[in-house]
């Protein structure tokens, strides 16, 4: 579905994501995880085009994503839905309007319909009786759950997860899993950068572990975990699995 | 000193000044309207990543900011006629409240631009991220996401602008606009007393900035709802 061909990313000097390969299979829902400044968020954003790609190609169904042919990319990036870190919903509006906006002005749907998929979508996070709210009524995982929502008014074939839960309270990172492990158990494509190595075991089934900007080890969800082979990710999860 | 006290405080004279205050507040909100539009361009302007507007932009706030506001009443009170003589050959005779109305609203403007620019930078740029993701292109992302988020938090500096405004509409008293501060002159005319007439006028001022205040303060509150 998707194929990541050689990218690269620098920041200044920096290599944020350096020569990275990867393909990702249709209804696969992989983890990209790694040490802090590893380039994996980078690498995300890089395949939605938030960030420009200094070198290599993505291809979306073997057809390179190609930011100067404006009408197609936009297409393309249209399959994708994307959830920040920081939600990024807008305050200037109720939960409900987050969720049709996009629906009206880049869909063309009208009010009725893009409402009536949009209370689809909130009651399948379970938020319908939040609709008329403002995000910052909200709590952080229910922010989040809505973000989720909200990208998928856009009817996306794949889901873009950057650390979904990173910015939750501790009690509010199950209900924002949750949400996406039913998305995930549908068959939706899914691409999560996370630090939680328990979804990334459980509901995951590929692993990629990156490291200083390259994939360090691509494995299984449960070889990965039960049997690392690189050193790299043996040292990694060490620190972070607490057993 | 307040010898015609009882002769300029009448309902007759208080209605005339009420005319001249009236004035002054429509010169003021003509001003701060045109100047939110130009201020918007402005903003717009500063923020372009092609160096033309840019430079206008720039050059536009440097000049205006720079120079006195009486400067540029003048100015232009004597320059666009003779524009207009220069190229028709003919005399034009422009109301001086017109007049007055152009030159608030480029000054305004200038202002503007600075305070509309600082609302859509403070404006997170995750908001941007999160419209490019759902496709929106960048022109309902500011209309329909980031100004109307800048322009709340603009809303308190666009009424202190207000009342700016309206205070420094007796300016164009100077060009023989009769505003309120030109209607308190020519009582004070009328009954050789000028401190009378004065001190009315300042009550007046001092009513339309309250209350203009006061509604600012009702319509921050109404927008910080979704806070």
């Amino acid at each position: 579905m998707i194929k990541v061909e050689h990218v690269s990313k620098n920041f200044g000097k920096t290599h944020a994501v350096n020569d990275v390969s990867l393909t990702i299979n249709k209804g696969d829902i992989i983890s990209l995880i790694g040490p802090s400044g590893s380039g994996k968020s980078t690498l995300l954003r890089c395949i939605h085009g938030l960030e420009k790609i200094d070198g290599g190609a993505i291809y979306l169904d073997g057809e390179k994503m190609d930011p100067s042919d404006k009408v197609k990319y936009r297409k393309q990036r249209a399959r994708m839905g994307f959830v920040f870190q920081h939600f990024n919903l807008f305050p200037n509006m109720t939960v409900l309007e987050n969720c049709t906006l996009a629906q009206i002005q880049v869909l063309g749907k009208s009010k009725e319909e893009a409402e009536q998929t949009a209370n689809e979508y909130l009651q399948k996070v379970g938020l319908q009786e939040k609709k008329d709210s403002y995000p910052n009524n909200l709590s952080g995982g229910q922010k989040q759950r809505v973000a989720i929502a909200r990208a998928l008014c856009m009817a996306p074939d794949m889901m873009l997860f950057d650390e979904p839960t990173s910015a939750l309270d501790p009690e509010m990172i199950k209900e924002v899993l949750d949400v996406m492990k039913d998305l995930g158990t549908q068959g939706m494509t899914m691409i999560v950068v996370t630090h939680e190595m328990g979804f990334a075991r459980k509901v995951g089934n590929r692993v990629v572990f990156l490291d200083q900007g390259e994939i360090v080890e691509e494995a299984t969800s449960e070889q990965f975990f039960s049997n690392p082979q690189s050193d790299r990710a043996k040292d990694f999860l060490s620190k972070v699995m607490y057993d | 000193m307040f010898k015609a006290f009882d002769k300029v405080f009448t309902l007759e004279n208080i209605l005339y000044m009420g005319k001249g205050a009236l004035m002054a507040l429509c010169i003021a909100a003509v001003a701060l309207t045109c100047g939110l539009i130009l201020g918007t361009l402005g903003a717009t302007g500063r923020n372009s990543r092609h160096v033309i507007p840019r430079t206008i932009a720039n050059l536009y706030v440097t000049i205006i900011r720079g120079t006195p506001l009486l400067l540029q009443i003048l100015m232009i009170f004597s320059v666009i006629p003779s524009i207009y003589t220069a190229i028709t050959g003919k005399v034009l005779r422009i109301d001086p409240i017109l007049i007055g109305m152009i030159a608030l609203s480029i000054n305004s403007g200038a202002y503007q631009t600075e305070l509309i620019r600082s609302g859509i930078n403070g404006v997170d740029k995750g908001q941007w991220e999160a419209c490019e993701t759902l496709g929106l292109s960048s022109w309902k992302t500011m209309k329909l996401v980031i100004l109307p988020q800048a322009f709340k938090r603009i809303v308190p500096p666009l009424i202190s602008e207000f009342i700016t405004l309206i205070k420094d509409s007796s300016l164009i008293s100077c060009i023989g606009a009769v505003e309120l501060l030109k209607s308190a002159q020519v009582l004070g005319a009328d009954y050789f007393e000028v401190m009378s007439p004065y001190l009315l006028a300042a009550i007046f001022y001092l009513i339309m900035t309250i209350v203009v205040s006061m509604i600012g303060a009702k319509i921050e509150k109404r927008l910080a709802v979704s806070d």
